[in-house]
């Protein structure tokens, strides 16, 4: 075996370009692992033909699972519109997001947020998310379902913790 | 100087088929891309166009600037080009024209059956075909034809390069031979995931032989292909600069050897990478999307090293030239030899592509762009720039070798490819931009009701970009077909200039000539990375039944 000639800046090139792709994997992987900032999970499968009959999705909606600090939201996405179209939810609390489709493929991007998972029929994407802020977040559909796609949006108003629920 | 060999006429036909199929999918398909372009700027011509019957939609017009642009014309082109390498390198004929013909013919006829369902309104599905929503079939089965048929030409590749082998033993293959089965190595491996989608679920669903098929299982198998697909873009791109570009530019290769290893390394590791498209898909398990993004992130050192071999060759050229300094050698180089800009232009904004890419790939980083119109931004400075203006650069001396012809309008020529890097840096800066404000891709910007004031400025911007690209791209299809057919007849034939390497050939060692140890670790490293996440896939399948209608 012949062996490999490899110039001596061309060297240094490759060990820089080593070194820093092994940072950004790190950084990324302490990123996601241990600080939370990660991508979205599968929480169940359901038949999206039958989400009407599943108790959990009967009814889509925000529910209260500790007052002022856990939440939940199921979100059904058909075309073309999001079920429910409007959402409100305190500031400060850890809310989670259940996602799936009752047709075709959507998305689901909440603005100036992180919040982003490709919404699959027979799949229910989980991803959290704690709003610091009051305001009102647009949620929108980023993946093409149609004619109607470009009209499919919905909002999450953000309130105060003390005006929640009234 | 007098080319070594010399291709034969009916060998000349057959790859300018091939050049004339990707030169007519990219006239039609370019016509839409500044059309959505325009829509966001809000200039909506759709109306115009669906009363005139030339598109029914934005989203067919997307589906034919996708279908043709991303997929015909990179196909065929390159398909067209490594032919050319395999004989040209090879200094022989291909051992079986024939299959060949077969295989370039097939293609053809998936082509035309795909695009007859496309033109008719009746597969606005886009590039990606995603199910449940469904296409008649024969759509389907025009893109099996499609990659079928380019498996066959692969073929015909590796049964020549063999022969080859048998009558030159212990000799190193020629760089733009060996470089040109690689890519349809990596071809061939990257297919198969799509093939396995569309003959196994899409085409027996949109029969009605099977009732439903899993979701996320289909975009497993496509993004199998998908990602591997912009490489097999890209390396032919590369086969250009590494063998081509240096003597082009007055110079040499810098370093074979180097060259040689990155092929080998996209062949490895550039397969088993498809979760870093389904980042946000819930079916996939976190751990082997994070697996998939390290080994994305892998892929950028051969791109390194490319840059590092392909800019120190330049770099050669440069002072042999008079280029003195730290930077005088590349003012030096033909920045007026439209052959040489298209691709130094190309490689320029490949480097943003790149930035953009690591970005992609970065596993959590993905949430803020996935879906937003940052993706359509950023493989527009890719496939679009640095893979198409080098194309581009390639034709403006294969076309006139081909033909017989000079290159027409050389000074157009020039001007066109400027314009192309210059329209092309507005419009992907915009895009990106708009995508970290999270719009989102594949949509028609201009109509939809949730867009802030604040985004107007960049969306006008998409649209100048639109206008430049409009222009420049119908320059080229001018030059294009005047230097196919109307041109004045050259004198004597082109030059092809394939740079010599700096140090002797022979001096590569044996083992970047050898296929068996590569392939085996690339198909190893490919079942090691899909294995789990596909048994987990199939065996808790969710059917899920088309909902039979037609939404667009």
């Amino acid at each position: 075996m012949s062996s490999l000639h490899i110039d001596r800046h061309e060297k240094r090139w490759i060990t820089i370009s080593m070194v820093l792709l092994a940072a950004f994997a790190v950084l990324i992987g302490v990123a996601g692992f241990a600080l939370g900032v990660q991508v979205p999970t599968l929480e169940q499968k359901v038949d999206p033909a039958k989400l009407d009959q599943d108790p959990k999705w009967s009814n889509p909606g925000v529910r209260e699972i500790v007052p002022g600090k856990k939440y939940e939201v199921y979100i059904i996405a058909q075309t073309w519109q999001f079920t429910p179209r409007e959402i409100v939810v305190p500031a400060g609390a850890k809310v989670t997001f259940y996602v799936t489709s009752r047709d075709i493929q959507h998305g689901f991007k909440v603005l100036n947020t992180d919040l982003n998972v490709q919404v699959i029929p027979g799949y229910v994407g989980k991803l959290s998310y704690t709003f610091d802020q009051p305001g009102e977040y647009k949620f929108i559909c980023t993946e093409y379902c149609g004619l109607g796609h470009a009209a499919m949006f919905g909002m999450i108003k953000v309130v105060p913790p003390e005006e929640f629920g009234q | 100087m007098q080319n070594e060999y010399t291709l034969t006429r009916a060998e000349k036909r057959f790859i300018g088929w091939h050049i004339l199929v990707a030169v007519s999918a990219l006239a039609i398909g370019s016509f839409f891309g500044p059309m959505q372009a325009f829509n966001y700027a809000g200039w909506n011509f759709y109306p115009k166009l669906r009363e005139l019957h030339i598109a029914q939609s934005y989203y067919q017009g997307l589906t034919l600037h996708g279908v043709l642009n991303a997929v015909v014309w990179t196909t065929f082109f390159i398909t067209g080009f490594l032919t050319f390498n395999m004989i040209y390198g090879l200094k022989r004929p291909l051992k079986y024209p024939k299959l060949n013909a077969f295989g370039f013919w097939m293609m053809v006829v998936g082509l035309v059956l795909a695009a007859i369902y496309i033109l008719a309104n009746k597969a606005s599905v886009l590039y990606t075909f995603y199910p449940p929503m469904q296409a008649p079939w024969p759509f389907y089965l025009g893109l099996v034809l499609l990659v079928v048929g380019s498996w066959i030409e692969g073929y015909g590749f590796y049964f020549t390069l063999h022969q080859w082998k048998k009558d030159n033993p212990g000799v190193r293959t020629p760089f733009i031979a060996f470089a040109s089965v690689a890519t349809m190595v990596l071809w061939q491996l990257a297919t198969l995931g799509v093939a396995i989608e569309t003959l196994f679920m899409l085409l027996p669903w949109s029969m009605g032989l099977v009732k439903g098929i899993d979701i996320q299982l289909a975009r497993t198998f496509f993004w199998w292909f998908g990602h591997p697909l912009v490489y097999f873009w890209l390396l032919p791109a590369y086969i250009s600069w590494y063998a081509y570009l240096p003597r082009q530019a007055g110079g040499k290769l810098y370093s074979e050897t180097m060259a040689r290893l990155a092929f080998w390394l996209f062949i490895l590791l550039s397969v088993p990478v498809g979760f870093h498209h389904q980042f946000v898909d819930p079916g996939v398990a976190p751990g082997w999307k994070y697996i998939h993004a390290l080994l994305t992130l892998s892929v950028v050192i051969p791109s390194l090293m490319t840059l590092f071999t392909v800019v120190a060759s330049l770099e050669y050229a440069g002072r042999k030239r008079g280029g003195k300094g730290l930077m005088g050698w590349l003012a030096a180089l033909p920045w007026n030899d439209p052959v040489v800009a298209a691709q130094l232009l190309g490689g320029i904004l490949f480097i943003f592509g790149g930035f953009g890419g690591i970005v992609n790939a970065s596993y959590n980083t993905n949430l803020i762009l996935h879906n937003t119109a940052w993706v359509p931004g950023h493989f527009h400075l890719t496939v679009s720039t640095a893979v198409t203006l080098t194309f581009m650069g390639i034709s403006f001396w294969l076309v006139p070798y081909l033909t017989g012809r000079e290159l027409c309008c050389r000074k157009a020529a020039l001007w066109m490819v400027y314009l192309w890097f210059i329209g092309m840096a507005i419009f992907s800066q915009a895009m990106h931009s708009l995508g970290l404000l999270g719009a989102p891709r594949r949509t028609p910007l201009g109509e939809a009701p949730y867009i802030p004031a604040e985004w107007s400025g960049l969306l006008l911007r998409v649209g100048i970009g639109g206008i430049i690209l409009f222009i420049a791209v119908y320059m080229y299809i001018w030059i294009m077909v005047h230097t196919a057919f109307f041109a004045k007849k050259a004198t004597k034939e082109v030059e092809v200039q394939v740079a010599e390497a700096m140090t002797d050939v022979q001096l590569v060692p044996e083992w970047l000539d050898a296929w068996k140890p590569w392939l085996v670790g690339a198909v190893a490293l490919l079942v090691v990375a899909y294995t789990p996440v596909l048994i987990d896939l199939i065996s808790g399948m969710v059917p899920v039944v088309a909902p039979g209608m037609k939404l667009w």
